[in-house]
């Protein structure tokens, strides 16, 4: 189970030879899969309401979101187990409502691996290329190929509840993957594995999907699973997808609170925005304290209500007050949550909110300094946060 | 192995004396070498042979034969279909009617279904026969085979039929593949009860059945209305080790499945 080495090469690789990949940015590229306006309704619930998205090809895309989003409804049209209500879904470039799921040139990892219990871990992997006549010394090269592709030579001739969980996981994985097909849909493919090995396996998963180049789409509701995988992050929300983009713009640039509260840890601190030069706002967050210095690229009008997002990484617990700093301000240790190589500090500040500052702990053993009921000063750059409208 | 108290003892001894008394004495009475059937006269077994010979009840037991697994079958194969409608459709219009419609003849009185049946087999100008026999206990079979489908494909995954499709497979296809054999256990019990209620239904059977076609418990029924026989003993000895037999044989296939359905959870837990 160690995660072999070649996704160091690959990251390499990316950077010496190939440029980024981020077919997304280049308007000439074409969609492999395109959901053209595309609604879902089941009776008068709305699963999905109006959504447009481009997913490329060889992209590893992660639909997240909290279960009831309509991620999984999202998967089920593509597989072709669920009827669009409005809308079109392209693969290709063809429409493909009138495809049934047999046809598709999609396949599905269950949540639940949905292995079939009376075939051996063999005849498992060989049922998709058998309904397609596929003779039967070329069976047996793919099957082959495919035990190899997730190390499962040895249990090739066992039933499915005769091996572990994580090696369940990667015969539905074999078996999805064996018909070649030219987009994969992976339903919380980890979910049923605990976390160590889960995050190995992810590390296999993006193995594979980089040696097959096989186009990945991804339903989770593990923000830290999305975020290790994925290209890019579509974050939903009650059927509507709220951002797109990659893991790291996700998690520095947000484009709402919901957003930056779904992904990681952030402190959210509401007020009125008060332009302040070029870029530049003061916040106003409490009675009679200073205003908070923040840059934001969007616009805010004098008194717009506004919300500044701040990871607590981005912010600095100091004892004495700091000097020459944009953002200070004092307040009280309340708890202080201390998870090995991180330490998380909840300081109250004036007015009551309580902000979460994190620091890592570089040192062994080290005396920190600040316990709890002490008074500390918290400080951020101008730039720590992102500013936001809704 | 717990200890059973003397209180537990006789409850169990007067229970299966109160259960099995009538039918041990009918199987030492089919060994019984005197042609009066109350009186023991030594150990034989001449009234098995008399009763190899005699055509009449041969007769009678082929026709029971035929009609319970033609009858069987076709109720295992309409009761699997039933089955998998009610269970797998969700909701469709009429489906609280058809579901109820489906369970009501286990409750229905059998003179009734026998009485109807008849009815309906002169209206349609149907001469009675092994059809008409074969045609009723399909029809009152069938429910028992859909009540012990359905209830394994309650618990049946539906995702393994939805990969079968995802991986080519036509809905005929995916149901022949996949979901068939694993709920095959069920599908075999379903037709071993159907068989043994074939075997042993008087009351349908008396209503449908024609002059050329008696089934051996009307021939039994009449034979004994002239007078217990030892042949009838010896009969009688037979079938309960038929149904004995194929009741046994359901139940350990059933709970084999169980088993192994049970077995299969564990691992899956184990893993997670």
């Amino acid at each position: 189970m160690v995660p072999s080495l070649s996704i160091l090469d690959r990251k390499e690789k990316c950077t010496v030879s190939s440029p980024v990949f981020a077919p997304w940015d280049d308007p000439n590229e074409k969609p492999l899969i395109r959901f053209e306006n595309v609604s879902k309704r089941f009776g008068s619930f709305i699963a999905i309401d109006d959504l447009t998205i481009n997913i490329y090809a060889q992209e590893f895309f992660a639909l997240l979101g909290p279960s009831g989003c309509g991620k999984t409804t999202m998967m089920r049209m593509l597989a072709g187990f669920e009827s669009v209500t409005e809308g079109r879904i392209l693969l290709s470039g063809k429409d493909i409502a009138a495809v049934p799921p047999n046809q598709r040139a999609v396949n599905m990892m269950f949540q639940s691996y949905a292995l079939f219990p009376h075939l051996s871990i063999w005849d498992n992997i060989a049922f998709g290329l058998r309904r397609d006549k596929m003779p039967k010394d070329k069976i047996d090269a793919r099957v082959a190929e495919m035990l190899k592709l997730t190390r499962l030579e040895e249990f090739a001739r066992r039933k499915p509840h005769q091996i572990s969980g994580g090696q369940r996981q990667r015969v539905a994985l074999a078996r999805s993957l064996a018909k070649a097909p030219k987009l994969l849909l992976l339903d919380e493919p980890l979910g049923a594995l605990d976390k160590k090995l889960r995050q190995d396996t992810q590390f296999e998963l993006m193995d594979i999907q980089e040696s097959t180049g096989t186009t990945f789409v991804i339903v989770t509701h593990d923000q830290e699973e999305a975020m290790t995988v994925a290209s890019r992050v579509a974050v939903m929300d009650e059927g509507r997808i709220i951002q797109v983009a990659s893991p790291a713009n996700i998690y520095e640039t947000p484009n709402s609170v919901y957003v930056a509260d779904f992904i990681g840890d952030v402190n959210i601190i509401s007020g009125t925005a008060k332009p302040a030069g070029k870029d530049r706002y003061f916040v106003d967050w409490v009675p009679n304290q200073a205003p908070i210095v923040a840059v934001s690229e969007t616009g805010f009008s004098d008194g717009q209500k506004c919300h500044l997002a701040i990871r607590p990484e981005k912010i600095s617990i100091t004892k004495d007050k700091p000097e020459d700093v944009e953002n200070a301000v004092e307040g009280k240790v309340l708890d202080i949550a201390y998870l090995g190589n991180l330490s998380t500090y909840h300081v109250e500040l004036p007015g009551g909110q309580i902000i979460k500052a994190q620091t890592a702990n570089t040192r062994r053993i080290s005396n920190r300094g600040i316990t709890w009921e002490d008074p500390v000063w918290i400080r951020w750059n101008a730039t720590a946060g992102v500013l936001l409208e809704q | 192995m717990k200890r059973l108290s003397a209180l537990n003892i006789t409850a169990l001894t007067l229970g299966f004396a109160f259960l099995y008394l009538p039918m041990v004495l009918l199987v030492i009475y089919s060994f019984n070498s005197s042609k009066l059937v109350t009186v023991w006269a030594g150990f034989s077994t001449q009234w098995y042979g008399s009763l190899l010979r005699d055509e009449a009840f041969l007769d009678a037991a082929w026709v029971t034969l035929q009609v319970a697994v033609i009858s069987s079958t076709m109720a295992t194969l309409l009761g699997t279909m039933a089955a998998y409608v009610l269970v797998n459709s969700g909701r469709f219009f009429g489906r609280t009617l058809f579901s109820g419609m489906i369970y009501a003849p286990l409750v229905m009185p059998e003179v009734i279904t026998g009485l109807s049946l008849l009815l309906l087999f002169i209206g349609i100008g149907l001469d009675r026969g092994i059809l008409t026999i074969v045609l009723a206990h399909t029809t009152f079979s069938m429910c028992y085979v859909s009540v012990v489908v359905s209830s394994r494909l309650v618990s049946f995954d539906r995702s393994l039929e939805e990969a079968a499709l995802d991986l080519g497979c036509n809905r005929f296809d995916a149901f022949r593949l996949v979901t068939l054999p694993i709920i095959a256990p069920a599908v075999i019990a379903g037709w071993l009860l159907a068989f043994t209620l074939s075997l042993d239904d008087l009351v349908i059977a008396s209503f449908v059945s024609g002059p050329s076609s008696t089934t051996l418990p009307i021939k039994i029924w009449s034979a004994v209305r002239l007078g217990v026989t030892p042949e009838i003993n010896a009969l009688s000895t037979l079938m309960i080790g038929i149904v004995t037999v194929g009741v046994i044989t359901a139940s350990i296939i059933s709970k084999r499945s169980a088993i192994a359905a049970q077995r299969d959870a564990q691992t899956a837990e184990r893993a997670e």
